[in-house]
């Protein structure tokens, strides 16, 4: 992938189409299946993501001439955990429930292929203020698919929005929709939508 | 039933089919949608993730209940789990390489992938959560680790197959199908569901 002289605004813009992490790179799937079945729980989730993103990005940006180039995976690693440490206190003290929803998933943050992804691939060669734009676009490119598939599921699954009731309580609900499975033929089908869109603009 | 009085075998099954690491709680999945495309390596690093994860997850147990929890020091528990497995892995290459190159050759290219496999780290997280023992949480490793090396090898066959015999949507070409097909085996995962069910 071409990270060299993408600089400012650019760098921002280009991960919420061209280089989505989550459409064009299959990265960060893991949490982009696992939490979509509600939609309060995917806007925590990615506000959550942005932020580690964006704060690692800026941190790693800020040391990079001084991380050996040997022990650095282990280095951003160390300072991506950091954030979600952060992250995981304060859900923990203000919003308690959905920290115990999100279970595991706060803490696969860390883990969370995006977040590598541009600290190495970016952050790591960039000066900070690049980085931090970057972070934005990619952590914005990243909501921009959970929530719709978010705002898909939940309603089709429990009838509700944002825990209110939005379809009548007599619809049939599909639990298949907020189980495992959907999720990878949600997924999918995003996928496939906007690919399709992306050939569709470039056959013009 | 309380979750210790649970037989560590009935957390190894359960952990290989009703929850099923990849399957059901989505775990490690870029490793999966990026090596499934080839059967051989699949089950290079589905054999490298068992035995991280039979090792890791009790060490990890350790880790957090005799030094974490004494020490009231939770909140590290993300950094310590990150170093044990870094760690580990580090350590286990380094073995590898002296003892057999074989084995090297065969596992060696698959373990710095480990690493940030969130399989791994899931497991580590799970076991606090879900408060196992010790004796537990070597079979939950064990088991999570089979499960997930279980649905790659699963996925490459079947991928594997497809690239010969069926035409593709371009469009859904390469992950979007693979999604798919991981979908439908998940939805024959549920099936299981019926066996045994704990948390």
């Amino acid at each position: 992938m071409n990270t060299g002289p993408v600089k400012g605004f650019a760098a921002l813009k280009r991960m919420l189409w061209e280089e989505n992490p989550v459409i064009g790179q299959i990265l960060g799937i893991c949490s982009a299946l696992a939490v979509t079945n509600l939609v309060k729980n995917t806007l925590v989730m990615c506000l959550g993501l942005i932020f580690t993103l964006v704060m690692s990005c800026f941190t790693v940006s800020l040391m990079r001439n001084v991380i050996p180039r040997r022990v650095r995976m282990i280095i951003q690693v160390l300072i991506i955990a950091a954030y979600v440490i952060f992250i995981k206190i304060v859900l923990d003290a203000f919003l308690p429930e959905i920290s115990n929803e999100l279970g595991p998933y706060v803490g696969l943050i860390i883990t969370n292929c995006i977040v590598m992804g541009r600290t190495e691939g970016y952050a790591m060669a960039n000066k900070p203020v690049d980085s931090i734009l970057d972070g934005i676009g990619a952590g914005i490119g990243y909501s921009l698919v959970l929530l719709p598939i978010a705002m898909i599921r939940e309603p089709l699954g429990l009838g509700t929005f944002f825990g209110m009731q939005v379809i009548p309580a007599d619809w049939t609900k599909w639990n298949m929709m907020v189980i495992a499975p959907s999720g990878f033929f949600a997924l999918a089908t995003y996928i496939w939508i906007v690919r399709a869109l992306k050939s569709g603009r470039e056959k013009r | 039933m309380d979750i210790q009085n649970v037989h560590p075998f009935i957390i190894f099954f359960a952990a290989i089919t009703t929850n099923n690491i990849l399957l059901t709680n989505f775990l490690g999945m870029c490793s999966f949608l990026a090596v499934s495309k080839d059967l051989k390596s699949s089950l290079g690093l589905g054999a490298a993730v068992i035995f991280v994860s039979t090792f890791t997850a009790p060490i990890n147990w350790l880790v957090y209940h005799k030094l974490l929890v004494p020490y009231e020091l939770e909140y590290l528990q993300y950094i310590a789990f990150i170093v044990v497995i870094a760690a580990f892995v580090q350590i286990i290459e380094m073995v590898i390489e002296r003892v057999s190159t074989l084995l090297y050759l065969a596992l060696g290219i698959f373990l710095p992938l480990i690493t940030v496999n969130c399989a791994i780290l899931g497991c580590a997280l799970f076991l606090v959560i879900r408060q196992y023992t010790f004796m537990q949480s070597i079979a939950y490793g064990l088991g999570a680790g089979t499960g997930w090396a279980l649905a790659i090898a699963a996925l490459a066959g079947i991928r594997a197959r497809m690239e010969k015999k069926s035409k593709v949507i371009p469009e859904l070409e390469g992950a979007g199908i693979a999604l798919v097909i991981t979908g439908i085996i998940a939805m024959a995962f549920i099936g299981f569901s019926g066996i045994v069910r704990i948390n």
